[in-house]
């Protein structure tokens, strides 16, 4: 894979930010330290995984913090600002109101699975079978719009038509062979 | 295999323990290192991204022992203050600064 580089980066955190309506926080420095962030571990996991949360490198346990992750749109809608703090609602980027500190809302659960011991993930294969069918992702839709996504849990805010995560409902399939 | 390495950062300020855990990818934790540093605070860090499995297992359980979160950075002061993020206010106030 060629590494990206950090204007490759900015492009897309831009384009990103203009296409759900947040901007990218003002401040140069925190800007460029933050992108210099996603770049590396974009070279090191081969995605871009949050700056600011620890990887456990397992492209499945870390699907919900690349970015943008699964968290910004409700921290923006909350706090003003995604976790790190790369992506502030327009408030904040004018600043009307100051750079918020924003909480981790990340599952403590899911953030351990960063830490697991080489033990406990070598019998994955196992395991991972056994979760697939437990926990694993599911398919979800929205009851407001039908937009209809395959993970883990549903999203917070529909990326469609912006509704709470209340609106979603799991979909239960069933497949019957006729004849 | 190697023991795990705390890197020392010499400073003038040395009367409390300080010890930062941080990620080598992350820009807050590098403005506390550099608040630190630029206020002649002594204090140790570990940037626990760049660390094997083994070590990262052994820093949480130290971190969830002093009963830090798994946030970074997460700055533990006297093996008993734990600040997470990077808070000027609560640092400037935990080490008189
Ligand atoms: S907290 Fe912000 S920078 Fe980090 S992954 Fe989420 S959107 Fe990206």
């Amino acid at each position: 894979m060629t590494p990206v580089t950090i204007e490759q980066v900015r492009k897309r955190a831009e384009a990103d930010a203009q296409t759900y309506g947040y901007y990218l926080v003002p401040d140069p420095d925190l800007l460029q330290g933050l992108l210099e962030g996603l770049k590396i571990n974009e070279d090191r996991y081969g995605y871009p995984s949050c700056p600011c949360r620890l990887a456990s490198g397992n492209f499945d346990y870390d699907r919900d913090i690349i970015c943008p992750c699964d968290y910004r749109d409700p921290d923006v809608a909350e706090f003003g600002a995604c976790y790190c703090r790369l992506y502030v609602s327009k408030d904040v980027y004018e600043g009307k109101v100051p750079l918020p500190t924003v909480p981790e809302r990340r599952p403590l659960e899911k953030q351990s699975r960063a830490f697991a011991p080489p033990a406990e993930a070598k019998p994955a294969a196992v395991e991972e079978k056994e979760e697939f069918v437990k926990v694993g992702p599911k398919l979800w839709y929205c009851k407001q719009c039908g937009y209809v996504v395959f993970r883990d849990d549903p999203p917070y805010v529909c990326p469609v038509c912006k509704a709470k995560r209340e609106m979603f409902a799991q979909i239960k399939m069933r497949i019957d062979f006729l004849g | 295999m190697k023991a795990m390495q705390f890197s020392k950062v010499k400073g003038d300020k040395n009367q409390h323990k300080v010890v930062v855990y941080a990620l080598s990818t992350c820009v807050w934790c590098k403005m506390t290192k550099q608040y630190l540093k630029d206020n002649g605070v002594e204090y140790e860090y570990i940037d626990v991204d760049l660390l094997n499995e083994e070590d990262k297992q052994k820093i949480r359980q130290e971190i969830q022992n002093k009963s830090g979160s798994l946030s970074y950075p997460t700055t533990i002061i006297d093996n008993k203050v734990v600040v997470t993020g990077f808070r000027k206010d609560l640092l400037k106030e935990a080490l008189g600064i």
